[in-house]
């Protein structure tokens, strides 16, 4: 933890206020993004659940999934959604731009390298879907 | 703060990886698992879905399916508290948060062998 | 001179005297190639000799005319009358530093953290001026070029959450000028900047809200300077853990 600067006389010291994010849509954009995460953390969470209530048999696993097509979840798996295309959009501009690929001497432009995370992104997707909805 | 200092990178790193397994994972997972089988577009029947989960290199995807995103959202939600103005707590915010992922960790673990 | 003319509420601020800031408005012509800095001079020369604020070079080289333009950091030398129309043009001190008068600000922490990342080419040994310069390719200075374009303005520092709720952290353009150095190919010192930049007010404290490098007037893109020394400094600890008896460099 950083000691509390000594402030000295005279000088007019500003104060942030903890409302800053909402001041300009940069800042609200990023309070979004970091949230995401929350979204992303519940419904990790709920699907665990959901694989303890498959170990516990076909009757559990039948009930839980009643659970879910309630109104409320429904919901909440659509907002999650939307957060969490909102998380891999933003993750893949951005990771592009912190990882440095080079070939040879020159770097690779980084909205390549996003270009790239966007079609790996979309091939893992179609191979887990045809993966979990075939059979 | 010396430990500080020193595990900050270890945290950041299980972040980064979180990061990259929820962008690339999750979305998919939540259209098939959260919305299309609830509401029934699809289905997958108990019996496909304990052969598939049973299987060792499933057992290992869902892991880290699940556990890494926890870390990233541990570090994430630290410094949103933090930014939120709650700098004065940083160190019992940094205890709930990555104590929180160790405990999913520990309980995905556990949900995953009793399969 | 035509008649037209545009409002400036610009934030005063006498030591001693205020006990906090406050907006003052100025009416001045409106010029089609006028700056915000051009009327900020107007008000000085003609109707309030006592405004204070800093500038030099009016071609935003010398980084010394930062301030909060309708609340976002700007060059005032660069920011033109006729973007804010019809006004008033909102003209603060730069966000995040504290006040010494009006629109000037300390600027003492900012020079203290610059000297702290040891901005300059270190050598492991300084080889004697008879055997001639550091040579380096174009590709080399390629590598680290958009970092130096820094001209130690401060807006990314204005723009910085993070520095404004906790002041010890380094910041964004010493970070950058740190990584400029660490990639420079003639510099050794990447070890000794070490201590700076992983240390509990370095780069860790950065949660990469990115608008460092949307202000920034010379394209330096601090935030990805912060980010890519994350990664370097957790890819060197990981490989200490891997092998603790030797790291990189
Ligand atoms: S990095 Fe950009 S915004 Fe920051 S001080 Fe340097 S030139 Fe100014
Ligand atoms: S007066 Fe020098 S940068 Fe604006």
């Amino acid at each position: 933890m950083s000691e509390p600067r000594v402030e000295r006389p005279g000088l007019y010291y500003p104060k942030l206020p903890t409302t800053w994010w909402l001041r300009n849509t940069n800042y609200f954009l990023f309070m979004l993004r970091e949230l995401s995460s929350v979204f992303i953390m519940v419904f990790l969470v709920l699907f665990l659940v959901e694989l303890y209530r498959l170990s516990q048999g076909p009757k559990a696993y039948g009930a839980y999934l009643e659970t879910l097509r309630a109104p409320g979840w429904i919901v909440f798996h659509v907002v999650a959604l939307a957060f969490a295309l909102y998380h891999s959009v933003t993750w893949f501009k951005l990771s592009g731009v912190v990882q440095v690929v080079r070939v040879g001497e020159r770097q690779v432009p980084p909205s390549l390298v996003t270009a790239a995370s966007f079609a790996l992104w979309a091939v893992v997707s179609i191979v887990l879907l045809w993966f979990m909805v075939r059979g | 703060m010396a430990t500080r200092k020193t595990s900050e990178p270890f945290w950041w790193l299980l972040f980064a990886a979180g990061g990259m397994v929820a962008a690339l994972l999750v979305p998919v997972h939540l259209l098939v698992n959260g919305l299309a089988v609830p509401l029934g577009w699809t289905s997958i029947s108990h019996a496909r879905m304990l052969a598939l989960a049973g299987h060792p290199l499933v057992k290992l995807y869902l892991f880290v399916l699940i556990a890494l995103p926890l870390y990233h959202w541990a570090h994430r939600f630290r410094f949103v508290l933090e930014d939120l103005g709650l700098h004065g707590w940083r160190t019992p915010i940094a205890i709930l948060c990555y104590g929180g992922a160790v405990a999913g960790t520990v309980a995905t673990l556990w949900v995953l062998w009793g399969i | 001179m035509s008649d037209a003319t545009i409002t400036l509420e610009v934030t005063r601020y006498r030591p001693g005297h205020d006990r906090e800031p406050h907006p003052q408005s100025f009416e001045v012509p409106f010029q089609k190639d006028w700056v915000v800095l051009d009327a900020l001079n107007h008000i000085k020369d003609r109707i309030d000799g006592t405004l204070s604020y800093r500038w030099s070079c009016r071609m935003g080289v010398c980084g010394s005319c930062g301030m909060m333009v309708n609340g976002v950091p700007k060059l005032t030398c660069a920011a033109f009358l006729r973007d804010y129309r019809p006004g008033p043009i909102r003209v603060e001190p730069l966000a995040n530093f504290p006040v010494i008068r009006d629109l000037v600000i300390a600027l003492d922490d900012f020079m203290e953290k610059l000297r702290r990342v040891k901005p300059w080419i270190i050598r492991a040994e300084e080889k004697p001026v008879s055997e001639g310069e550091y040579r380096q390719t174009p590709a080399q200075l390629e590598t680290y070029k958009q970092f130096s374009m820094c001209i130690n303005c401060m807006l990314c520092y204005a723009a910085c959450p993070v520095y404004g709720l906790a002041p010890a952290f380094v910041g964004p353009a010493a970070i950058a000028l740190a990584y400029r150095y660490n990639l420079d190919s003639r510099d050794e010192g990447y070890r000794l900047r070490e201590p700076v930049m992983s240390d509990a007010v370095g780069v860790w404290e950065c949660t990469f809200v990115g608008e460092c490098s949307v202000v920034c007037p010379k394209g330096v893109d601090p935030a990805a300077a912060i980010q890519r020394s994350k990664l370097a400094g957790a890819t060197d600890w990981l490989l200490s853990m891997v092998m603790p008896w030797g790291g990189r460099r």
